[in-house]
Order: C-alpha cells, then sequence, then structure tokens
C-alpha cells in the first residue's frame, strides 16, 4: 500500500515560487494515485483567498493549480482556521477549514509530512 | 532504516550543512539512502559554480564528495533547477545559454522521484522549509 503524504503550504501566492513549488508536488504525488493531502496554514491560506489578481502584481495565476487539485484526485485539501482568521479571511470555498486539535490529529493519520 | 532526504535550502543555509550532516551520521550508522532530491532553494547546492571562501565550509562540494563516495542516487528537480540557472550541458544547450554549472553525479529530474524515493524510504526527512 502506498504511504501517504501531507504537504503544509506556508507560503503566501506571491512571495516567490514556493507556493507554486509546494502545490507542484501535491499535483505530481495526485498524477500517481499517491494518497496525498494539503494542508494551507500560515500565510498560505492567501492562496485560498477569492478574487485574486495575479496581473496586478505581474505573476501567474495560481488559482488554475488550485482547480486542478479535484482533477487530480486530491481530495483531501484543508486550511488552518487559525491562520484563516489571524489574517481575516473567511472559511474558503475549495478547502475544509480545521482548527489546531483537529490538525494535530490529521497530521498523525498521514505517514509522512513534508513543510513547505 | 532506508531514507529519504529532501532539501530545499541553498548550500549556505544552515538546514542543508544540517541535512549534510544528517545524510552522513545515517550511512556511518549503517542506514542506506534510497534517494538525495534537491528542491526549491536547495537546487543551488548542486551547482558547480559555487565558490566558498577559503575559511568557509564549502558545503556543496561536501554534498558532491558524499554522493560519488557512497554511489548515492542524487537527483535535483529539473523545474526547480532551470528557473534558477541550474543547468546540466543538455539543458544549456536546449535552451542556448553559455554555460552549464551541474554534472555528475546529479542528475536533473522530476517531481515523481521525490514521490518514488518518499515511498521506497521508511522515512523521508525534509531540510530546509519555511
Amino acid at each position: 500500500m502506498s504511504k501517504s503524504l501531507l504537504v503544509i503550504s506556508r507560503q503566501a501566492p506571491w512571495s516567490g515560487p514556493s507556493a507554486r513549488e509546494a502545490l507542484d508536488i501535491v499535483l505530481a504525488g495526485g498524477a500517481f494515485d499517491l494518497p496525498i493531502g494539503v494542508l494551507f496554514m500560515d500565510d498560505g491560506v492567501f492562496q485560498l483567498a477569492p478574487h485574486q489578481d495575479a496581473k496586478a502584481v505581474q505573476q501567474k495565476d495560481l488559482s488554475a493549480n488550485l482547480q486542478a487539485l479535484g482533477l487530480f484526485g486530491i481530495d483531501d485539501v484543508f486550511a488552518c482556521s487559525h491562520s484563516l482568521g489571524e489574517r481575516g479571511l473567511t472559511q474558503p470555498a475549495n478547502a475544509q477549514s480545521l482548527d489546531s486539535e483537529a490538525i494535530a490529529k490529521m497530521i498523525d493519520r498521514y505517514d509522512q509530512v513534508m513543510t513547505l | 532504516m532506508k531514507f529519504a532526504i529532501a532539501v530545499f535550502s541553498a548550500a549556505h543555509a544552515p538546514s542543508s550543512r544540517r541535512a549534510l550532516l544528517f545524510a552522513q551520521a545515517a550511512l556511518a550508522g549503517g542506514h542506506e539512502i534510497v534517494r538525495l532530491f534537491f528542491y526549491q532553494d536547495g537546487v543551488y547546492g548542486a551547482s558547480n559554480n559555487i565558490v566558498a571562501p577559503q575559511d568557509e565550509q564549502d558545503i556543496a562540494r561536501q554534498w558532491r564528495e558524499l554522493v560519488n563516495v557512497h554511489q548515492l542516487d542524487g537527483v535535483v528537480c529539473i523545474a526547480a533547477a532551470l528557473r534558477r540557472g541550474v543547468l546540466n550541458a543538455e539543458e544549456a544547450t536546449r535552451y542556448q545559454r553559455s554555460a552549464a554549472n551541474l554534472d555528475a553525479p546529479w542528475a536533473l529530474s522530476g517531481l515523481g522521484q521525490l514521490h518514488d524515493a518518499a515511498q521506497a524510504a521508511d522515512r523521508l526527512i525534509c531540510f530546509g522549509g519555511p
């Protein structure tokens, strides 16, 4: 049986390639049909904010990559509710928000965890 | 035990040195390293063009020696490397760049190699996250 992997994405979408590269790991795992989940935490929750205008900062939009998660069979998409609250963001439409206790339990369920 | 080691930080970062020490200790302890995978700024650690000051450790050279001596599988993510100007001769030719700064023992490959290593290993150890 394949080992499960949780990728914790902690970087804002426009702070360099880190957010995109974290998502690339998740999508690659999905392409190989691996059991993989992604948790957006700290500034990573900014990736889930609606109505982003990538062109205004001369960047490429990350939302297409986020939408691809479902196409790649990745249903375990989570957001840290504490991080969302700290940044004044509401519950995102495209991720299940979890409190710290639920996150701790979830991390326990995965065989491997990677933080980017 | 079988380890997969992922490095996300540049050679001059403390976490790259910790990763190197971990890899050396794992091998010295009789463990196996199924693959080293350099991703994000970790790709800089595979560059041939790093010149460390004489009174500082040359971590990139030490990585190269470790891979050579132990015949490790040292893989550098190709997408992350191209973005950061770390190219082997083949990629330099493909993109018409004047210089290549990556060669053996390092290999450029895709993220599938990271997943493959994580699946094959008992433990995936990452260095240099945020």
